[in-house]
Formats: C-alpha cells, sequence, structure tokens
C-alpha cells in the first residue's frame, strides 16, 4: 500500500502544518509514502526559518530526518515554486519539482491520498 | 464500500464537520459502510462538550454524538491534537490536573495510529479540509 501526503499548509498558520508531518512520520511506520508540497506548503521547506521569534517550533528541521524514516519520494509543485519565486536551492531539502500533471499521476498511484 | 473520514476543520471556522457529517448520513443511507471517523488538528473541537450553540443553529456536536450512537460508528480525536486544543476526556484532565473534562463521551481517545489504520483498512479515505 503507498500513501500519499499533499502538504500545503504554511508553516505558522496553527499547528496544521505540522500535524501534516506528524501524520507523514507515523504513515512512514506501516506504508511506502510520498509526499508533495503544493501551495503555501512549500513556505515549509524554506531554508534558515527562525520561528521561535514568533512562538514556532522550527519542525522543518525534521524534514531532514524523513529519508531515515524510510520516506525518500520527496516532490513539490513546480509551478507552485515558481509562482513562490522560490527555486531549489531555497529550500532545506532536496525535493524534486513536478508538473500538475505528474501530480495527477501521483494520485492516481497511490492507494490513499492525505491533504494537510 | 467502506469509507474512512477524516475531519480536520473547526465546528465554528469551517463547514468541514458538517459537510463530513452529511456525507457520513448518505454513505449509510446508499448501502455502504463507515469503518472510522477520524478527528485531527482542529477537528477535535466537533468534540466539545462545553460548547452551547443558539437554539436556532446546528449543534454539531450534538449531531455527531447522536448519528454515532445510531450507527455505533466509532469517533476518534487524536489525541495530540486534542491536547493541544483543551479538549480532555476524564482520565486526562486528571493526569493534566484540569478542572474540567472537555471532550464529550461519544468521542475517544487514541493515537494518530488510528488515522493510518484508517487508511489502510478502508477502500476510500475521504478528508474534510479545514
Amino acid at each position: 500500500m503507498k500513501l500519499l501526503y499533499l502538504l500545503r499548509q504554511p508553516p505558522r498558520r496553527g499547528a496544521l502544518a505540522q500535524e501534516g508531518l506528524d501524520a507523514v512520520l507515523m504513515g512512514s511506520a506501516f506504508a511506502e509514502c510520498t509526499v508533495i508540497f503544493t501551495g503555501d506548503g512549500l513556505w515549509q521547506l524554506v531554508a534558515d526559518q527562525a520561528p521561535e521569534a514568533v512562538g514556532g517550533r522550527n519542525f522543518s528541521l525534521s524534514f531532514a530526518a524523513l529519508p531515515d524514516y524510510g520516506v525518500t519520494a520527496l516532490y513539490c509543485s513546480a509551478a507552485d515554486l515558481d509562482s513562490r519565486q522560490l527555486t531549489v536551492s531555497d529550500l532545506v531539502i532536496p525535493v524534486t519539482p513536478l508538473s500538475d500533471a505528474a501530480i495527477r499521476d501521483e494520485c492516481q498511484n497511490h492507494s490513499q491520498v492525505f491533504t494537510f | 464500500m467502506k469509507f474512512a473520514l477524516l475531519v480536520l476543520g473547526h465546528p465554528a471556522s469551517s463547514q468541514s464537520a458538517v459537510s463530513a457529517l452529511q456525507f457520513a448520513r448518505a454513505v449509510l443511507r446508499t448501502g455502504n459502510e463507515i469503518y472510522r471517523v477520524f478527528f485531527y488538528a482542529d477537528g477535535v473541537l466537533v468534540g466539545n462538550q462545553m460548547s452551547a450553540p443558539p437554539q436556532d443553529e446546528l449543534d454539531i456536536t450534538r449531531e455527531w454524538r447522536e448519528f454515532a450512537r445510531e450507527h455505533d460508528i466509532e469517533l476518534i480525536a487524536c489525541v495530540a491534537s486534542a491536547l493541544r486544543r483543551g479538549m480532555l476526556d476524564a482520565t486526562e484532565a486528571n493526569r493534566y490536573e484540569k478542572p474540567a473534562a472537555t471532550l464529550d463521551d461519544a468521542f475517544t481517545i487514541s493515537g494518530l495510529g488510528q488515522l493510518i489504520d484508517s487508511a489502510l483498512s478502508a477502500e476510500r479515505l475521504v478528508t474534510f479540509a479545514p
């Protein structure tokens, strides 16, 4: 079984962004997981965040540990990266940008899709 | 077909809990099954037994409670999300020395593993976003 996680929350709008990552980590214990960052979820990936200054926790540091949990299929929306004027080198982990068509294919190729 | 539902929205800030309940009723009405309903993130607030909406407004906590009781359906509230948002059952209220239990007893506190189990055991997991 393969689980797909679409992560689209910005990192500092409540706890849902972190709760999405928690669900990825829990899923990784039971199944093969793929993560695609889309929309404002791209902001979770930006390197050099200092959220402690605004009462937040830098959970984005945990992304580097995803391969240790067996989660190596890490992607983002190419279009959403561009529209936010980001490049892969701005991001805290290497992710592969995907076209919208490729994202749709990933949705088809997974048993369940979580959207956070 | 066996469905699992994931509810993420706060009942006063989102349509998530209402849409999920209407969907749940339709699942049963059409002869399908609900494996579990998992309340995560702000969705745990659907279980707030302290909410007291006006008489002419929908009491979504009561609606879910009655639906779950009538059809013997498991309503799970994720422990981490619940604690963070003050949704405590009697055990947790005791453990954290809080003055009251806030979670309606139609809802059961459990772990995130139950969400993954739902995804792996049901044929369709449907997410009701915030």
